[in-house]
Parts: structure tokens; C-alpha cells; sequence
């Protein structure tokens, strides 16, 4: 059964599409109006990073960076030193791609109080191609102390994620997709940084039940995923976990033992990302089979999103197939 | 800022002691970088105590200005230069490196009132402080707060650095100092076989900064070019300080391989390592005869 607040449209063709980076463009907007400590900075990426909502509604409180996002990083960890609230935004490729020593130096060590936004994650970026495409920021940004790590699931969790990490004191990074993308959360829907959500529960009908733990804009084939299979009568959940770090680990433990095996899914390398974490944790504290749902190890390549999403195995279809295969 | 001889005297006195405390660290602590923290000692103490508007009881204090370490490894002067200014007691230092120590071998903000930033991995530490100095302008476009960044000469191999100076220049940063330490030696060798720098002048030229070249050892030169880099507007400033490796110790001088050794451990070739350290507590107490010993 679906979760109250979520959109009613979502398994209907009616459903709405948006780009999560437009949520963040809202949102950082909204933050720009209610506050003068925010201040955002990019990397010659201000319009495809939705950044420019907030450069021309506020140019002086504006910092257009160029291509260096070395220095954009580091530039917003003086600011924040200065008291801003800085939004340091460029493609997650880039940074916190190429600007990992420095956001680990100048920011989680110094535990400075900058937002770093990494857009056009994952393969769905699409046509630019695997150069483009970072699948491993979630890793790499995980294993940072002081980080906190979210990846939203549609552009309305985008604008809630966005006002959240500004209220929070201390380094965030969120992840945002390019593409238009489902939108599955509605104002309602709640949102606290480090809470997961249990969208969809299981109809117990099947001998064996499974939980599907995911993150980010692949909520929706999940759910689209576990009603089909919840229709044809294998008990699926959903926890929906837009916070990867800090893990909601009583939700997941909550979640784990309700079910007999866990699915997760992301769009990212199945190492180091939600997957990684949700082993590591689970092993530790409640043993439990887990499947990973994500890129195995390998770079994408050029395409359209949805047959790169459907050929790296992370759609609905590829989730049903992997759990009924599990299950013989 | 109007400097007298007699000040000066004093000057270069306290900077006398603080590369004292700097060698009996860094023998306490037996490891860290002994010729970049000796040959700063004078900007530093500059800095310390005439230049900036600071407080040690209040580190915190909203007026103050910043003085950010890029080259973070050249700490030891910088921790001994903030002790002997009052931010701490100054026997701390031997705790240099040590567990538990608030002198982490590289500085960490959250470690030590007084530290702007955190800083160690060259090439980061210039970019934090074009962040500071964006912000303060973004606050007060006429803001007497200055930010003083001190960069080695090494470091600005890193490509980073040109990305920062590239946005202070853009941006004309008025109310930011950079002092590079051109001491003109890195780890491997010197800097014009390890990688030539020349003509440094001209490279920040081209980037729209005003440029001075002063002898880093002269408090006066330094001083006068501070004041200058002060009253510029429309540009950052970058004072090109010619300083001699480990000066003050005669001995460790223009040797690169006092660049990441300290006393007890440096080469051999001029003094044996175990009579470094009293050799250059020694050279340091008397200097020749040109500052009185520091227990005078």
C-alpha cells in the first residue's frame, strides 16, 4: 500500500515530470529571499545548474567562478570561515569529482559550512557520455567525516533538501540529475536530513518478502517496481532513504526486520554507494541477504537516459527480474 | 604603518626568539619543516606584532584581521609566532606533532583558537583566503579588515593557485595581501631546477595584481611594501619576499635539504646532526653580534 502523501498520479500516465536540479534552483532562490548569508558560486555552469535562478535574482551575493572547481570549493570554505552560507554547484563529475582533496581538507576537516552541489549525476546525464557521468560521487563523499550526503528523489525533495541543508550547520553534499524525472513526493511528503521512509508496504501474500532500500530518482521505478510485483502477490516494500549519510539505521534495522531479503537501488557503482553502506551497517548488526541494484563496475556510456538506466540493469524491469530470479 | 628604529630593534629581537622556539619544536617534536619556518620569521613577526589588527584574548574578535598559512608546513613559525603573541603558553610548543596536541604537524582550525583555516595540502589555502576577502566585501565594500595570505614559493606549481589568482585579479581584491615566502627551494631541489617560476613578477602582472619585490628579511622593506599593498585599490596585492632558507642559522642556510628535516636529522655536510640543534640554538643566541642575545 502506498504511502498517503505521496503524488496519486505516480502509476499513471498523468504522472508529472521535472528535473530535480529545478527543485534546487527553486529552493536555492526561496533561501536567497529569506536569508542574506547565502551566497552561491559556480563553475561556468549557472543556467544547466538551475544556479542561475538565484545569480539574477541576487548578483551581488553571486561568485561566477569559471572552470576551477578546485577553487570553488576552497573559495566557498573562506566564505563560510566569513559566516556566508555557501552553495558551491557544478556538474558532481567536476566536483566533487575533481575537488575531493580540497573539500576534504577545506571542508570536512575544517568543518566549514558549505552546501556542495553536484549536478548531472549518474548515467542519466545521457548523450555526454561516461566522462559526464559520476557514479561514484556518493562513495567518494561518504567516506568524508563531517559529510552529510543526499540524493533526492525528485525535484520537490530537491527544494526540501536544498532549505534543509541550509538550516543544518556543517558540510552537505546533494546530488542532482539532469533529466526530467518523475515526481513522486508532493509538499506533504515529509523530509528530515538522516530520516528514511517507508513509501510502499507490502500486501503479504508470498512466502518469502523483500525490502527495496533506495535513493535518489530511482524511487519511482522501485515503487513501479514492487507494486507489479506486490500485484502478481510477492510481498515488496519500499524505504525510500534520500539521506545516505548519516544512515537512518533504525528505519533500515525497522525495515530489515520485516522482510526476508533486501534490494538496494541506486544510480551509482553498487560499491561504496547506498548499497555499500547498507551492507557494511547490516552485516555488523543484523545479517541479512542483500541484493544490490546499480552499476557493476564498469563506466556508462553515450545514449538516452532510459535505455542507459534500462542497460545497466537499475529500471523497474531489471529490479522485478533480479528479485524474482533471487527468489527461483 | 610607521615603523621607528627602535621598533624595528625589537622586532627583529622577537623574531630572534621565535626562531628559538622554532628549533627547540621541531627537535622536541623530531620531524617538520625547519627552512621555510625560520626564513618567515620576520614576516611573521611583522604580521603579528605591528601589522595586523588582532587580539590573543579574543581570537574570535569581528574586527580582527585574517591571516591565512597556505604553505601549512612552514606551521612551526606560526604556531611559535602566535605563542610569543599571547594566543597560548609558549612551553605548548614543545607539544609540536605530538598526540594530543592542539599543534597538529599541519595546522586544523577547529584545533586552535587562532587559526583561520586548516591547511597543509599546498595550493587551497590562497583560494580560502580570496573566499574570506569575497565575503568581507560582500559585507562592507569599504572594509579596513584585511586578509594576509603567506604561500610558499613551491606551491605555486599547483595548478590551483592560478585558479585563485586568476578570480582575486577578476575580482580586484583590494583587501588582499599575499606574501610569497621565495626562499626559492622545495623538497626536491631548488625551484628553478624542480620547476622554474620565472619571471614571477610578470606572471602575477598579467593577472592583474600589483606586485612588489622586497628582501624578506628587512623589516623595513617589508613593512613599507605592507603599507603600499594596503593603499592599492582596484588590485590584490602580492609581495614577492626574497628570503634565504633557514636564515638565521648559518650553517642550515640555502640548503634544500633543509627544507622537511629538522635539527638532529638535516645533512651532515656542514655540521654533524648531533650538534644541530645546540649549534643553532647557540648561532640564533648571538647571531653574530648583530641583535643582542635574546636573554640580554
Amino acid at each position: 500500500m502506498l504511502a498517503e502523501h505521496l503524488d496519486k498520479r505516480i502509476n499513471s500516465k498523468d504522472v508529472e515530470m521535472k528535473a530535480v536540479r529545478d527543485g534546487y534552483g527553486e529552493g536555492l532562490l526561496e533561501l536567497g529571499r529569506n536569508s542574506e548569508h547565502i551566497v552561491a558560486l559556480c563553475c561556468d555552469l549557472t543556467e544547466s545548474t538551475r544556479t542561475s535562478l538565484f545569480a539574477d535574482a541576487f548578483p551581488d551575493r553571486f561568485i561566477q567562478i569559471g572552470i576551477a572547481e578546485q577553487n570553488l570549493v576552497s573559495v566557498a570554505s573562506g566564505m563560510a570561515a566569513m559566516g556566508k552560507i555557501p552553495f558551491a554547484t557544478s556538474y558532481a563529475m567536476f566536483s566533487p569529482g575533481r575537488s575531493w582533496e580540497q573539500i576534504r581538507t577545506t571542508i570536512a576537516y575544517n568543518n566549514a559550512n558549505v552546501k556542495i552541489i553536484g549536478a548531472h549525476a549518474g548515467v542519466s546525464v545521457g548523450p555526454d557520455g561516461a566522462t559526464h557521468q559520476a557514479i561514484e560521487d556518493i562513495a567518494i563523499m561518504r567516506a568524508l567525516p563531517n559529510m552529510v550526503v543526499i540524493a533526492p528523489a525528485d525535484s520537490i525533495e530537491a527544494r526540501k533538501a536544498t532549505m534543509a541543508a541550509a538550516e543544518y550547520e556543517g558540510p552537505v553534499y546533494i546530488r542532482l540529475a539532469r533529466e526530467k524525472t518523475p515526481i513522486v513526493t508532493t509538499d506533504e511528503s515529509p523530509f528530515s536530513i538522516g530520516k528514511a521512509y517507508t513509501v510502499l508496504h507490502k500486501d503479504v501474500k508470498h512466502q518469502k518478502t523483500v525490502g527495496i532500500v533506495v535513493t535518489g530518482t530511482l524511487l519511482h521505478h522501485s515503487i513501479t517496481a514492487a507494486t507489479e510485483l506486490n500485484n502478481e502477490g510477492i510481498g515488496v516494500s519500499v524505504l525510500h532513504m534520500p539521506t545516505v549519510k548519516p544512515l537512518d539505521t533504525n528505519a533500515l534495522m525497522t525495515f530489515a526486520a520485516e522482510h526476508d531479503f533486501l534490494v538496494t537501488v541506486e544510480e551509482h557503482q553498487i560499491t561504496g554507494g547506498l548499497g555499500g553502506a547498507v551492507c557494511e551497517f547490516m552485516s555488523e548488526n543484523h545479517p541479512i541477504k542483500i541484493l544490490r541494484v546499480g552499476v557493476n563496475d564498469e563506466f556508462g556510456q553515450s545514449g538516452e537516459p532510459d535505455e542507459l538506466i534500462a542497460h545497466y540493469g537499475m529500471d523497474s524491469t531489471a529490479i522485478i527480474n533480479k528479485i524474482k530470479s533471487h527468489l527461483g | 604603518m610607521y615603523l621607528s628604529e627602535d621598533k624595528i630593534h625589537s622586532l627583529e629581537k622577537q623574531a630572534n626568539e621565535i626562531r628559538e622556539s622554532i628549533i627547540e619544536m621541531l627537535v622536541a617534536a623530531g620531524s617538520g619543516h625547519t627552512a621555510g619556518s625560520l626564513d618567515a620569521a620576520d614576516i611573521f613577526t611583522l604580521l603579528y606584532f605591528h601589522t595586523m589588527q588582532h587580539d590573543p584574548a579574543n581570537p574570535d574578535w569581528e574586527e580582527r584581521d585574517l591571516l591565512v598559512l597556505s604553505a601549512g608546513h612552514i606551521c612551526p613559525v606560526l604556531y611559535a609566532t602566535m605563542a610569543h603573541a599571547g594566543y597560548f603558553p609558549v612551553e605548548e610548543l614543545l607539544t609540536l606533532r605530538k598526540f594530543g596536541t592542539r599543534l597538529q604537524g599541519h595546522p586544523h582550525r577547529t584545533a586552535l583558537p587562532g587559526l583561520e583555516t586548516t591547511s597543509g595540502p599546498l595550493g587551497s589555502g590562497l583560494s580560502q583566503a580570496v573566499g574570506m576577502s569575497l565575503a568581507l566585501r560582500m559585507d562592507n565594500p569599504y572594509t579596513s579588515r584585511f586578509v594576509y595570505c603567506i604561500t610558499g614559493d613551491g606551491e605555486w606549481n599547483e595548478g590551483q593557485m592560478w585558479e585563485a589568482a586568476m578570480l582575486a585579479g577578476k575580482e580586484q581584491l583590494h583587501n588582499l595581501v599575499v606574501i610569497v615566502d621565495r626562499n626559492a627551494i622545495q623538497i626536491d631541489g631548488y625551484t628553478k631546477d624542480v620547476m622554474p617560476l620565472e619571471p614571477l613578477r610578470e606572471k602575477f602582472e598579467s593577472f592583474n595584481w600589483d606586485v612588489q619585490e622586497v628582501d624578506g628579511h628587512n623589516i623595513r622593506q617589508l613593512n613599507d611594501a605592507i603599507g603600499k599593498a594596503q593603499a592599492v585599490y582596484g588590485q590584490p596585492s602580492i609581495i614577492i619576499a626574497h628570503t634565504i632558507p633557514a636564515k638565521g642559522v648559518d650553517v642550515f642556510e640555502r640548503d634544500f635539504k633543509w627544507h622537511g628535516n629538522p635539527p638532529g636529522k638535516g645533512p651532515e655536510d656542514r655540521v654533524p646532526k648531533d650538534k644541530q640543534a645546540s649549534l643553532a640554538l647557540e648561532k640564533l643566541r648571538t647571531l653574530g653580534g648583530t641583535i643582542e642575545p635574546s636573554d640580554s
